[in-house]
């Protein structure tokens, strides 16, 4: 029972310390601005470790770029004009939203032309199948 | 024909994936295109690694192009590259300028003591904030500059012989023919 109080401690400890270490302290006017920094740099990739954004990066330019977003919204700097500045030093790459560029089309359309195929498909083979009675069909499938 | 449909599907895998593989092994997925290639530099006012008091700007260094290397003591392919720089800075035929990037001076120095120094100039971004504004997310990165203090090319990761031979002695060769 001793122990067990004694690892709940432990555990309750090294929760508070992980959410102390998480992100390093900002001094934010209030919550408000709190979530507006986040939800910010939560769209916003780290360029050193690709997967992560900035809201969740240790990398050591994460931390800067947090510094420097913070800086920007304290010059009254709009969410947009914040993404501007980045994206005319790292590229349309620091932003996990790509813009709808000719050179995105594919990527922002792409998934809609492949469900359009496989609808064509569908819709090729359930016509023939109409056409060469159901019957057949399952009994040519059984062979391989 | 509905037979052979399954080994014309996985062959068009096999060809997908091989070409995925092949595509890895000659593009490096995480460079980030420069945004700033064909756009002036962004203006900079760092000191001279080991003399605080001295400047450089992008006003200074206007009237010459130069290869601006983004190097740090705590960078391992720094340490890979820098035998390259040694080797090839002469033959560069453009001035070579260390960019010591979110370093401790000393330690900057005894790395430049210890593997030698190809610079002629050091400048120091101890913070990184400058760096932020050339879009250096990484070293080693080299940038081209022309001398209308206009970035022309940038290398993202060491250079290589292959990498001057290729990329920037043409670009500097065509720079000191008098191309704008």
């Amino acid at each position: 029972m001793k122990r067990a109080l004694r690892i709940g401690l432990l555990l309750a400890a090294l929760l508070v310390s992980a959410s102390a270490f998480a992100i390093d302290p900002l001094p934010f006017k209030d919550a408000q601005q709190r979530e507006r920094f986040q939800h910010l740099t939560s769209q916003l990739r780290c360029l050193v470790c690709q997967n992560e954004s900035l809201n969740d990066s240790n990398a050591d330019l994460a931390k800067d770029l947090r510094h420097e977003v913070f800086q920007l919204m304290q010059q009254g700097k709009s969410d947009d004009e914040i993404k501007q500045y980045l994206v005319a030093r790292y590229s349309d790459f620091v932003l996990y939203d790509p813009p709808l560029r000719a050179s995105t089309v594919l990527l922002w359309f792409g998934p809609a032309l492949v469900l359009l195929g496989g609808a064509a498909v569908v819709v090729l083979t359930v016509r023939r199948r109409g056409k060469s009675g159901t019957a057949e069909a399952p009994a040519a499938e059984e062979e391989w | 024909m509905s037979r052979a449909l399954p080994l014309a599907i996985f062959l068009a895998l096999v060809g997908l994936f091989g070409f995925g593989i092949w595509w890895n092994a000659h593009h490096d997925p995480r460079e980030v295109p420069s945004p700033l290639i064909g756009k002036p530099a962004p203006a900079f006012d760092l000191p001279v690694l080991g003399d605080p008091a001295q400047r450089v700007s992008k006003a200074s260094m206007l009237g010459k192009p130069y290869l601006l290397n983004v190097f740090a003591s705590w960078c391992f392919a720094c340490r890979d590259e820098h035998p390259v720089l040694m080797a090839e800075a002469q033959r560069l035929g453009v001035a070579l300028v260390g960019y010591n990037y979110k370093d401790e001076p000393a330690d900057a120095q005894r790395w430049l003591a210890q593997f030698g120094n190809p610079y002629g100039l050091v400048i120091a971004d101890r913070d990184g904030r400058t760096a932020i504004d050339f879009g250096v997310y990484g070293a080693p990165e080299t940038f081209l500059i022309d001398a209308q203090g206009v970035i022309r090319y940038k290398r993202i990761g060491a250079l290589t012989p292959q990498v001057i031979a290729e990329q920037i002695e043409p670009r500097v060769r065509a720079l000191a023919g008098g191309a704008p």
